[in-house]
């Protein structure tokens, strides 16, 4: 038999309900494999008493038949998830060690069904980057490395929870994505990340980057197992204004493999000068893969995709820079002391962010200070509006649309992380989903010259979550990608 | 328009006064406009916080539909436009006892919009102020600086209470208006059932924006006195803010935009904060909230429950009950006055009981420092009372007598009029005889006051006077004062 570490999410799920092995067993083998990764710097606080003591929980009700749907199944939680008793960061020192009282829906929905709590993942502080190196905790390391055998980045700003389920250091993760940052961290790890539509998982408890954006979704080995990961996570809430009241349908139900007369749309403005034969190359072997499982491919546009991610980095900034307002040293958190309250504030605030958390900060002050709120923030909604009807046109023509996920594959640590703007780059083909609200799902696809993973994105309707995830799977199978990382990070 | 006796004299000439309001209405509701905390006064710092009210990380605001339905309710009162679609906007600064970072608030697209309200004034006239509109928004916690010697406390119990914020135009040119303009957005809101009004515990607050001209000219800068929390500081903040005005432009200087604070203990107001000073709040559409939207089913269903308001009060108590505008607006004024005026009122004469409501039972109240519903003497009872006057059982003043009795604390308090009456043998004569006989017995014991009345029949007073004494106050006025005036021979 293989390692319990090798199964999958679904696998693990009927290895305990055949009683195959126990939920201990099984958690067991993960904490083991959790701490010997510490060289991953994935995981930035590891709970393996309660996760032994949910596992030895999650055996009563396996035992007395009262289980649930993701009953002993062990789970990383990016840690921007408020985790009731468990420390809270962002990743971000002005958190300090902060323990919340209460417990996100997500989280809830996730213990509620079952799910055992390994640790907290390491991320991009308040989520903002693009390749987990802003993390107060240090780089996440990408389980993959580069063909001299540098460290690559995991993607961001889901950085820890990518490169865990790569790695498995744990059945499936939970990650948040406010501009790319589950399916981007998803591609460059050889894993599946879903975005879920705007309003279908409560942002109650999960710490707010941009509160327009920012949704929560889950990172896995397969598709199948993001259909039931976001079966669990995804609930109405009516302490979330902004969560639809709709029910949770069966995700798993519809992973049918059929998408015989299914149109995918291919939106022309997402070939991009800069882009990499290798992924222009995989694009076309990803169309080729549906219109081979019976697909009808249709060609689009999105015509104003191009303004998208300066419309993005104004929005997303702006946002921020009152959600983070909070983070005053006043209530709870690191403080640093002053001479008076303006020098405290000063004084936690610089002490406490990362320099590209202050730098959207700033962006977004200036962006809604007097006298440039109608130049940049009003321009930037009325781009948002534009994008999401290219969006609702396009979807006269097709029923998802397939795209690259990123630019490139994996980059080595310290690269990019100079250079803002370059790293912005890296959301280029994501952040135009979460400006529509739309539900979008990056599944491995292949690899590059260096045998690096790749990505490809599928877009659906909003609440098309079905038919996003049965696409998935067809393009799952027909790229049939089964390449793990070579093991360097441990014995 | 400005009336003359409004202008203020100043060393170079008159001038004008010009003030808008705006009043911050605590909603009265049992819960926050965003979280499920409560609201009642005067509990323990902090204890009366939720995880969102103290902004705790991914803590998110949910709306509190029955503060909608107040705010609408509100507005329907004040006689304005309710937008069935607004937005919540965050007022982005920094302040310890503002933990979010920011007020959510409503910036472009208020609730309710333009309205009207109509003030009486000291003289009988009516004058219509603007209302520009009516938004909702949270209210901040509390510093405390008083609680350590180097240190300050937040007490977070307020933070996130619903508020209403009326905004007028500058319709106002006195004091005088301005107070008698809080006093009747008080009263509809007291009659809404909206706002308790109580402004000692700062529910119900103003800032008030002075500034002064010379009549007919532009309107001057104007200065900002923030958070007067009663009407008799409202009348000389503005007494003094004007003054302050007019004395520095009159010295060569200018008037600075500023928002000010105004000091009871020495009734001044002082700078607070410059415009240079002044925060960028940095306004955007909350994206926790949706916009907020209902329809007119629901504006309706909210106007059909509304009570009847000061205005339509008052007029019907001028062509109901005839009273005069003055009377009637001071019953109105607060709902369990106009309430007690018409219990009292039923099946008596109510000019004679409005005049006793005002002159007896609420002047008694004010000494005792009571409230309405604590009343010592029912409103049946002063009906009753008022029916005694109406059929001669006693006079005026016997009858201010007898309330005093019913009310003050005695051994009579409480009683009904008729039994102390009774009790103290205080019926009116009307035996004509009995009269006609003190009468006589004044006259023949004072002839020389015969001779001067005669030559000046004003003095025919003097011997109704002594006709009363003499019959300890019971006979009956107008009898005795017309056998008098017959007796002198004065009559004709």
């Amino acid at each position: 038999m293989s390692k319990l570490t090798d199964l999958n999410l679904a696998q693990a799920r009927d290895g305990l309900v055949s009683k195959a092995f126990s939920a201990a067993e099984l958690t067991q083998s993960h904490i083991e494999r959790v701490e010997a990764s510490d060289a991953l710097n994935a995981y930035v606080l590891k709970t393996p008493e309660k996760a032994m003591d949910m596992a030895k929980a999650s055996d009563e009700k396996i035992s007395n038949g009262t289980a649930g749907p993701l009953e002993g199944l062990p789970i990383g939680v990016k840690d921007l998830f408020c985790t009731k008793g468990v420390r809270t960061t962002a990743s971000s020192k002005i958190l300090g060690e902060f323990i919340p009282p209460y417990e996100s829906t997500v989280t809830q929905n996730l213990w509620n069904d079952g799910a055992v709590l390994l640790g907290k993942l390491n991320n991009d502080e308040f989520a903002m980057g693009s390749s987990n190196e802003t993390s107060c905790f240090g780089p996440v390391n990408n389980p993959y490395q580069g063909a001299n055998g540098e460290n690559l980045v995991p993607g961001g700003s889901s950085g820890g929870s990518s490169a865990a389920v790569a790695a498995r250091l744990g059945v499936a993760a939970t990650a948040t994505d406010t501009g790319g940052s589950i399916r981007q961290p998803a591609a460059f790890t050889g894993t599946v990340g879903l975005k879920p539509t705007y309003g279908r998982c409560s942002r109650w408890g999960v710490v707010a980057f941009a509160s327009s954006l920012d949704q929560a979704g889950p990172i896995t080995q397969t598709v199948r197992d993001a259909a039931i990961m976001l079966g669990s996570m995804a609930s109405f809430d009516k302490r979330d204004s902004t969560s639809v009241e709709r029910d949770v349908p069966n995700y798993e139900a519809a992973l049918t493999g059929n998408i015989k007369g299914l149109r995918v749309g291919i939106p022309k403005e997402y070939r991009v000068d800069t882009m990499p034969a290798e992924i222009e190359a995989l694009w076309q072997q990803g169309i080729d893969w549906l219109k081979d499982a019976g697909a009808e491919i249709v060609d689009v546009s999105l015509p104003h995709t191009k303004y998208a991610l300066p419309a993005y980095y104004i929005i997303a900034p702006a946002e921020a820079s009152s959600n983070l307002a909070r983070y005053d040293g006043v209530r709870y958190g690191a403080r640093q002391t002053g001479v008076d309250i303006d020098d405290m504030y000063s004084n936690t605030r610089a002490a406490g962010f990362g320099d590209e958390v202050k730098r959207r900060i700033m962006v977004g002050t200036y962006a809604l200070s007097a006298g440039y709120y109608d130049a940049y923030y009003i321009k930037a909604l009325q781009v948002r509006r534009l994008i999401a009807e290219d969006f609702d046109r396009a979807y006269e023509k097709c029923d998802v649309l397939l795209t690259p996920t990123t630019p490139s594959a994996a980059f080595a640590v310290g690269k990019q992380v100079e250079d803002p703007l370059e790293m912005y780059l890296n959301d280029v083909f994501t952040v135009t989903v979460n400006l529509a609200g739309l539900p979008g799902l990056s599944v491995p696809a292949g690899l590059d010259a260096n045998g690096l993973p790749l990505g490809l994105q599928l877009i659906g309707k909003a609440f098309g979550e079905e038919e996003l995830l049965r696409v998935g799977e067809v393009l799952e199978t027909a790229a049939g990608f089964t390449t793990r990382p070579k093991q360097w990070w441990s014995a | 328009m400005a009336s003359n006796q409004n202008l203020i004299a100043g060393a170079t000439g008159d001038w004008e006064v010009v003030m808008g309001l705006e009043i911050h209405a605590q909603i009265a509701s049992e819960s926050k406009l965003f979280s499920g905390a409560a609201t009642e006064f005067g509990a323990a710092p902090n204890s009366q916080v939720s995880l969102v009210d103290a902004a705790m990380p991914g803590m998110l605001p949910v709306i509190n539909a029955y503060c909608i339905e107040q705010a609408v309710r509100t507005g329907l009162g004040l006689k304005a436009q309710v937008n069935k679609y607004s937005v919540f906007d965050r007022k982005n600064y920094f302040y310890p006892d503002l933990p979010q970072g920011y007020q959510i608030s409503q910036f472009l697209q208020p609730i309710v919009g333009e309205g009207a309200i109509e003030i009486d004034l000291p003289d009988g006239s009516v004058k219509t102020i603007g209302v520009e509109r009516l938004h909702l928004e949270q209210d901040a916690g509390k510093s405390l600086h008083d609680q350590h010697p180097s240190q300050s406390f937040v007490d977070l119990n307020r933070s996130g209470v619903a508020l209403m914020e009326i905004v007028s135009h500058p319709d106002m040119r006195s004091a005088a208006e301005a107070q008698a303009y809080v006093k009747k957005v008080r009263a509809i809101l007291r009659y809404l059932g909206t706002c308790d009004g109580n402004m000692e515990q700062g529910s119900l607050r103003a800032d008030v924006n002075v500034s002064v001209r010379r009549p007919g000219d532009e309107l001057g800068t104007r200065c900002e006195i923030k958070n007067v929390n009663s009407i008799r500081f409202i009348g000389q903040a503005i007494e003094h803010e004007a003054r302050r005005q007019i004395d520095l432009i009159e010295d060569g200087g200018v008037v600075q935009q500023q928002t000010r604070l105004f000091d009871p203990k020495n009734g001044e107001t002082r700078a607070m904060r410059s415009k240079e000073e002044a925060h960028d709040y940095r306004y955007f559409p909350d994206p926790d909230l949706l916009p907020l939207e209902f329809d007119q089913a629901f504006v309706d269903a909210i106007a059909k429950d509304l009570p009847e308001l000061p205005d339509d009060k008052k007029a019907r108590f001028i062509s109901d009950y005839k009273l005069s505008p003055y009377d009637a607006s001071v019953l109105v004024s607060e709902a369990e006055n106009a309430a007690f005026f018409e219990a009292a009122a039923e099946g008596q004469d109510a000019k004679a009981v409005a005049n006793m409501v005002i002159g007896s039972v609420f002047a008694g109240l004010n000494k005792a420092g009571l409230a309405i519903a604590d009343s010592p003497v029912t409103p049946s009872q002063v009906g009753q009372l008022v029916g005694l006057i109406s059929d001669d059982t006693v006079s005026n003043s016997i009858a201010k007598e007898v309330f005093e009795m019913m009310f003050d604390e005695g051994p009579d308090q409480g009683k009904d009029a008729h039994v102390i009456v009774e009790e103290k043998g205080l019926k009116q004569v009307t035996d004509m005889g009995a009269i006609e006989a003190a009468v006589d017995e004044v006259i023949a014991a004072n002839p020389d006051k015969v001779t001067q009345a005669q030559e000046r029949p004003k003095m025919a007073g003097w011997f109704v006077g002594q006709v009363m004494q003499a019959t300890g106050g019971k006979a009956n006025p107008q009898a005795v004062n017309k056998l008098v005036l017959a007796k002198l021979g004065l009559d004709s």
